[in-house]
């Protein structure tokens, strides 16, 4: 079995492939470390790193900002999306398939469109675009990643344990805190880091919505690019990078811990 | 779907389980309706009417958007558009294609599948912000071609459509990868053997049996890397030229600078439509696919890996 014609070709590919994908990665990473501020090599030297994590507050404003809104986002989409996926697979009701058509019509729209049609209701309504538009569009567009999630979850399980529930006489409620919930923990969890990780990530819905005193950090670093570059914003990469990494590999080992579970 | 029937609420006993389905999804779809099919409705009427003096709109109705979009500036812009997210799509497949492949016969598919996401999940401007460290004119490339002595100056690698092309293949590569690489893994690789067995050749082999057996995740990688390059809008401004332009850029312009609304609204308009035409496609396309070929179930067992 294990010799397989032709996997010359796709392994080609694929290392090649990993090249590209990395190559920027770790020109970034080399070049953090390089004394001099242009990409010719002035030696090794952590003074970017430096400057980084004593000088430049408003990276960490930023940052905190970005972080009150991922986490309040994905939050609030998580327990949104989660009622959502429940209501829709577990019930027939009047407005279900409208339900089931905007939560999947976020996923398949560009972002632009997202963007330019908040801001242009925002103006609409007279909000003040600032924190809190930034807020309301996140959990927008996080909220059908949930509820996709929790429903790819519940659909897999098995729906006698909620027919034996009701009938051993569990009420409505009892039924969703003692089964249905703790079923759907996987997709529940596994949703809501990717809201994290969505919010974390958006850059042009963002920009939109955004106002003056809200800069979120992929806003940031988008005016660092536009308007002088100073190579603190490769020690920043690099420590975005690493914070990458480290949230896939414990993503990963929490999901692998409850599926065992 | 056996289930169905079971879950039916009027099959219960008289009365006991109260319908709560619009309890639980009531929030999420009047969240949804409020902050994404209002504004798309707004952007929809917006379209239809009149530019306001000092931005906004007048409220009544004009066409006056949809007809300053038949001039020859629009016309290159979508064109140029359109170009640059097939040509992306193209070769966003033809790459991930073999990638999906060699990963889903790999016997160490969970640390192949971690190299893939690492660079995805690191965060999208800081990978086109790489992109301009390697191909700007003080960047890595051209650091290295002067070293070498190729070049005596610098060459403008940034600010033209190679440029776009190439930072928006690699931003949506992982998009085609992932989905190509979970329906190939479901594939049921004996049937490449079978049909080797009876004759085919390899090429024959791959284009006839492996190819349309995958053709679902084919549509979706597709989509996954079509929608958002038609719709791109930070590639194209921070590594795109004059000439490079998108209409993503073009909505903006005309929303933050010369403050058309309705123009806005109605290029907003066009991008949403050729998404969704191309959505149609896709998805009669993949009505189109031949049914009961699913080897995958049908087969029963899955070769192991």
């Amino acid at each position: 079995m294990r010799v397989v014609k032709g996997r010359g070709f796709s392994r080609t590919v694929f290392f090649l492939t990993m090249g590209f994908l990395f190559l920027p990665l770790v020109v970034l990473i080399v070049y953090s470390f390089n004394s001099a501020k242009s990409m010719s090599w002035g030696g090794f030297s952590l003074v970017w790193y430096e400057r980084l994590f004593l000088k430049e507050r408003n990276v960490w404003k930023a940052f905190e900002n970005s972080l009150i809104i991922a986490v309040s986002s994905a939050a609030v989409a998580t327990c949104l999306g989660t009622l959502g996926a429940i209501g829709v697979n577990w019930y027939k009701f009047r407005f279900k398939k409208y339900v089931q058509a905007v939560a999947f019509l976020p996923l398949i729209m560009p972002e632009i469109i997202i963007g330019v049609s908040l801001l242009i209701f925002f103006a609409g309504i007279q909000m003040k675009l600032g924190l809190l538009t930034i807020f309301i569009a996140h959990t927008s567009f996080n909220l059908p990643f949930v509820f996709l999630m929790v429903l790819a979850r519940l659909d897999e399980f098995d729906y006698s344990i909620i027919e034996a529930s009701r009938d051993l006489g569990a009420t409505e409620r009892q039924t969703l805190f003692k089964v249905i919930l703790p079923v759907s923990v996987p997709g529940i969890v596994s949703g809501f880091l990717t809201a994290v990780t969505l919010s974390l990530e958006d850059f042009v819905i963002t920009f939109f919505v955004s106002g003056p005193g809200s800069t979120t950090l992929p806003l940031y670093v988008y005016s660092m690019i536009r308007f002088g570059v100073s190579p603190v914003i490769n020690s920043l990469s690099v420590v975005l990078i690493a914070g990458t990494v480290l949230i896939t590999l414990l993503a990963r080992n929490f999901l692998k811990y409850i599926a065992q579970k | 779907m056996a289930p169905m029937a079971v879950r039916s609420r009027t099959s219960r006993g008289p009365g006991r389980v109260r319908n709560y389905g619009p309890a639980y999804a009531g929030p999420a779809g009047i969240w949804l309706t409020v902050f994404f099919v209002a504004p798309l409705l707004v952007i929809v009427a917006y379209s239809f009417m009149a530019k306001g003096l000092y931005g906004g709109v007048e409220p009544r109705f004009s066409l006056e958007a949809y007809r300053s979009l038949a001039n020859s500036v629009f016309l290159r812009v979508s064109m140029n558009t359109l170009g640059i997210s097939l040509v992306t799509t193209v070769l966003a497949i033809l790459i991930a294609l073999p990638c999906g492949y060699y990963m889903a016969r790999s016997n160490r598919k969970t640390l192949l599948l971690m190299l893939v996401i690492i660079p995805f999940w690191t965060n999208f401007l800081i990978r086109i912000y790489a992109w301009i460290a390697i191909l700007g004119n003080n960047g890595f490339l051209n650091a290295l071609l002067l070293r070498a002595g190729i070049v005596a100056a610098p060459v403008q690698f940034l600010y033209n459509q190679v440029a776009v092309t190439i930072v928006l293949v690699y931003t949506y590569l992982p998009y085609a990868i992932l989905p190509l690489y979970s329906t190939i893994e479901k594939f049921d690789f004996s049937l490449l053997e079978a049909a080797r067995d009876l004759g085919c050749t390899r090429r024959g082999a791959i284009f006839r049996v492996l190819l349309p057996n995958i053709r679902a995740g084919i549509i979706t990688a597709v989509l996954f890397v079509f929608i958002p390059t038609f719709g791109a809008y930070a590639v194209p401004l921070l590594v795109g030229g004059k000439e490079s332009y998108m209409l993503g850029n073009f909505v903006a312009e005309e929303l933050t600078r010369t403050r058309n609304w309705p123009l806005a609204s109605a290029i907003s308009m066009v991008i949403t439509l050729v998404t969704t035409l191309g959505l149609w496609l896709m998805f009669r396309l993949q009505g189109k696919a031949p049914q009961a070929k699913d080897p995958a179930r049908s087969g029963g067992e899955r070769r192991a890996p």
